[in-house]
């Protein structure tokens, strides 16, 4: 496909035809926030924060849905889009929770990462905040939408698996929240708590129960590694804490089966303190711990084995 | 191809036969239903049922004189048509007796008479299209509204109607048609003012072997009933603007997306559709030319959003009606990601007159740049309710002082709101400006669909913005954060004032919000949801100061900034303010002036509507 040269923040840059203005402004570096774009999932163009002003443009575009365009002049934080950022902003925290020291999500959370960037304390406003309990009736996932931004992601991953669509949008205006069929708790839906909008939630509406008050983010070590619990082949993090294993999360929830139950709670097998690390065979009455090749009866075979090796 | 000219030959006659007789039509639009219509015509049947009166009886939808319905008219061989006017059961039976039997005309019901050949002018009865009502109004859209029987597809093809379509399809090229709209400088009527030539162009060059056409029929605006109007009283007008519509842009398919709360409509509308079908000018090979155009009603929820034309194609498509990001548009990814053309109700009602008439007859009305005519609903506080068609460009002062009759009780003008809660108002400074697209854009409202809400000196202009964010606040479908959680927090703030706890910053942080959120919500709702708010900022500022710095509302509105009192050199005595009060607020010795406690007052104004002495003062 052909390029197209357009200026960003005074640097002129040629990009792909057909790229929006956020992908092309990554390219050279320059931020723009985003809450409910998601590159491989999602781009409903809905949380507004990602605007970008566009010389010749009546309006302030969301950068995520708008493409580029030949001699385009884009300015990614000039007054008017801070305004209007940190307009966003004040808006979205007028609404939150500001319980953000026992937050789980403290440190990994999106709009307090931005709202310290363009300095919103959430003062601007006083009104009516939502006052919805939080959803705490399963073992699995602590919802709590006073938090919620309603940027999507939780229902488009949701709804990328066939079988699902647990969640979507319901109400309207300012009473817009995510709800599961009839509005039931998660409990009483049809979730299966595979956890992937745990996964994409920018901020602490959705929470993995199991790692609660386990630690902060930069309290955690992650790996990522392929669950083999089944054969779908998962991807999701361990999450180590002083060295040891505290929880499992899924890692990238966008693509792929979700991660089920089994890979996240099998860390309970690992930390059993009732764990036989050997296996045992019973001699003489009793049980004697013996190595896998005499417990599986493979012994004389890799014997064998051994010698046609050599 | 000459079978549709037999059909309207044939028709042309039963019409012509029918006119020998006497007839007496009854207004049963929703209007006419809601004043009583339907009860007139019982009387009227059950009276010509006992009698055996040789007397035909019709319904016809709305015909734009709201501020009269319910409304009948007679024909009666040999007379002129006369239209009545505030009849009730009582009296229709007084006008079946005098004039439909006896030919005597009942002077002081009778609204107008419509002169016709062979008929005897009546000399004490205005002529119709002399009243002032309907001396500076063009008829074109709603030319057959409240004249045909909606339901008769006969009446509506004796009147020329499916010529259009039958000109389309037998002589015309897809282009030809298309360039005949463009010539005509139709312009969307639903509120964006979108060239609806240039809108059905990009729908026939985009790609696809399966194209829609969408008709907008979501009306919602507070006090906007055009639409209505025109799907009640002609609905085929809007199937054939819709016909001609698929035709010239390659589409076999049309969605009507009407809102359920107009079930009168829908009901007509699916009449219209089975009639159609019926004589070969809907579904399939129509008129024999192998074009094929099947359509479907969709009746929409209630969302006002859904009226934002991507809502509606994802609530057609069975999804929460939250509009999507455009580009793409709906020409090239519309309903179910074909490509669609939509257009309202009043637009696609223009087209077979266009077809008819010719391009230039249509562009011979209006301004430079705005063609036609253009219907109004004008409610609020005039002398003429009801529906109004005018030629684009006419002065605002003329439809509000001449064919809305002015403002009601003698009051002052204050106030005129244009295009429902995306627009915004206009004062008195400004009403000799033009109705047309842009000079109302200049001014800070819009054309919208069309309806005129006339505010009085009585009227607060704050407690307007008020109202009007309430309604985009409620009517925010949630996608987008500034639409959402801005307009909540825009209410608010003019809440806090209209209570009389408004702060020095609140204007400030008004015209902050509204900029923003104009500048960066998704789709046309949220985009204009602060015209209202700025137009008033921008017009009665001094309103807001009153209310914020004084603790005053001058207009006498807000309750919270009202304190009653009793003006002791005026008050009588006479004790009848004592007696309404709720809570025994007002004490005093007969024959001596009165006084309120304004601790107990709760502000109801009982005692202001009972004192005949003006003895009290609300401020």
């Amino acid at each position: 496909m052909s390029n197209v040269n357009l200026t960003i923040n005074g640097q002129k840059v040629s990009v792909p035809a057909g790229i929006t203005i956020q992908e092309a402004a990554e390219q050279i570096g320059a931020f723009i926030p985003t809450f409910c774009f998601d590159k491989d999932l999602t781009a409903p163009g809905a949380c507004r924060i990602c605007v970008v002003e566009v010389a010749g443009m009546r309006n302030l575009p969301a950068s995520c849905v708008t493409a580029v365009a030949e001699g385009m002049v884009v300015q990614t934080e000039s007054p008017v889009v801070v305004e209007a950022r940190k307009m966003i902003l004040e808006l979205l925290v007028a609404n939150h929770p500001l319980d953000c020291m026992t937050c789980e999500k403290g440190g990994n959370c999106r709009l307090q990462d931005y709202a310290y960037r363009y300095g919103v304390t959430g003062g601007a406003f006083v009104g009516e905040k939502h006052e919805y309990l939080p959803d705490s009736t399963n073992p699995y996932v602590y919802r709590d939408l006073n938090k919620c931004i309603l940027c999507g992601k939780c229902v488009a991953t949701c709804n990328a698996v066939s079988e699902r669509g647990v969640i979507n949008f319901a109400f309207r205006g300012f009473n817009t929240r995510i709800a599961t069929f009839m509005d039931a708790d998660l409990k009483d839906s049809e979730c299966v708590y595979c956890n992937r909008c745990v996964a994409v939630c920018p901020v602490g509406a959705l929470v993995d129960k199991n790692m609660m008050g386990k630690g902060r983010i930069w309290d955690l070590e992650q790996k990522q590694v392929t669950c083999t619990f089944c054969e779908s082949g998962c991807n999701f993090n361990v999450n180590y804490r002083d060295g040891k294993v505290v929880g499992v999360t899924a890692a990238n929830a966008a693509a792929g089966r979700p991660l089920c139950l089994k890979g996240r709670l099998g860390i309970n097998f690992m930390q059993n303190p009732d764990c036989i690390e050997k296996p045992l065979l019973k001699k003489d009455g009793e049980f004697v711990a013996v190595t896998w090749e005499e417990a599986l009866g493979i012994a004389p075979i890799l014997e064998k084995l051994k010698v046609i090796n050599k | 191809m000459n079978s549709l000219a037999e059909k309207r030959k044939t028709y042309q006659d039963q019409l012509a036969a029918k006119a020998k007789k006497t007839v007496i039509v009854v207004g049963l639009g929703t209007c006419g239903i809601a004043a009583g219509g339907e009860k007139i015509w019982s009387a009227i049947k059950g009276e010509i049922n006992n009698k055996k009166l040789d007397i035909e009886m019709v319904y016809s939808g709305c015909v734009g004189m709201c501020y009269k319905e319910p409304i009948i008219e007679v024909h009666k061989p040999g007379m002129p048509r006369v239209i009545y006017g505030d009849v009730n059961p009582e009296n229709a039976l007084q006008i079946l007796q005098d004039h439909a039997v006896n030919g005597k005309v009942v002077n002081d019901l009778a609204v107008a008479q419509d002169p016709k050949e062979g008929a005897a002018k009546l000399p004490d009865v205005p002529v119709l299209n002399e009243l002032p009502f309907y001396k500076k109004q063009v008829k074109t859209a709603i030319a057959k509204c409240g004249v045909i029987n909606p339901d008769s597809i006969e009446e509506y093809i004796a009147f020329g109607g499916y010529e259009a379509l039958e000109k389309v399809l037998t002589g015309m090229s897809q282009v030809e048609v298309i360039d005949e709209v463009k010539k005509s400088g139709l312009r969307g009527r639903g509120g964006g003012g979108f060239s609806t030539g240039l809108k059905w162009e990009f729908a026939n060059k985009a790609q696809g072997d399966k194209k829609y056409v969408v008709c907008n029929a979501d009306e919602g605006d507070p006090g906007a009933f055009m639409d209505r109007s025109v799907l009640e009283g002609d609905p085929h007008a809007v199937l054939e603007g819709m016909a001609i519509c698929g035709y010239s842009i390659g589409a076999d398919e049309g969605y009507i997306y009407c809102r359920a709360e107009y079930p009168l409509a829908i009901k007509r509308l699916e009449t219209a559709i089975a009639r159609g079908e019926e004589a070969g000018l809907l579904g399939k090979n129509i008129l024999g030319t192998g074009f094929n155009f099947k359509l479907k009603i969709k009746a929409g929820a209630g969302a006002f959003v859904c009226g934002e034309e991507t809502a509606l194609i994802n609530s057609i498509e069975g999804k929460r009606g939250m509009p999507r990001v455009r580009p793409p548009f709906p020409a090239q990814s519309g309903l179910w990601a074909k490509p669609t053309n939509n257009n309202n109700v009043e637009t696609y009602a223009n087209i077979p007159n266009i077809i008819r008439q010719g391009s230039s007859w249509f562009a011979s009305m209006g301004t430079e740049k705005s063609k036609g005519s253009k219907v109004f609903a004008l409610t609020g506080k005039v002398n003429r309710t009801g529906l109004a068609e005018v030629p684009v460009g006419i002065t605002i002062r003329e439809i509000i002082f001449e064919i809305a009759g002015g403002i009601q009780d003698n009051k002052k003008f204050k106030a005129v709101q244009i295009g429902g809660p995306s627009g915004g108002c206009i004062p008195e400074e400004h009403l000799d400006t033009p109705v047309d697209y842009d000079s109302l854009i200049a001014l800070g409202a819009m054309m919208g669909s069309g309806g005129l809400v006339v505010m009085d000196e009585t009227t607060c202009m704050v407690d307007v913005a008020r109202f009007f964010l309430n309604f985009t606040k409620n009517e925010s479908c949630g996608k987008c954060t500034p639409c959402r959680e801005g307009t909540k927090r825009m209410l608010e703030i003019l809440e806090t004032i209209c209570a009389g706890k408004g702060k020095p910053e609140d204007i400030t942080t008004l015209e902050r919000l509204s900029t923003v959120i104009k500048s960066t919500a998704l789709c046309g709702l949220g985009q204009t949801a602060p015209n209202p708010v700025l137009a008033t900022l921008k017009y009665f500022r001094s309103e807001y100061e009153d209310h914020i710095f004084n603790k005053k509302c001058p207009a006498g509105v807000c309750n919270a900034l009202l304190e009653y009192k009793i003006d002791a050199e005026k008050c009588k005595g006479c004790g009848s303010c004592k007696k309404v009060c709720p809570v025994e607020a007002i004490s005093g010795e007969k024959k001596q002036p009165h006084e309120i406690d304004t601790s107990k007052c709760i502000k109801c104004g009982s005692c202001i509507e009972k004192c005949k002495l003006d003895a009290i003062i609300r401020g």
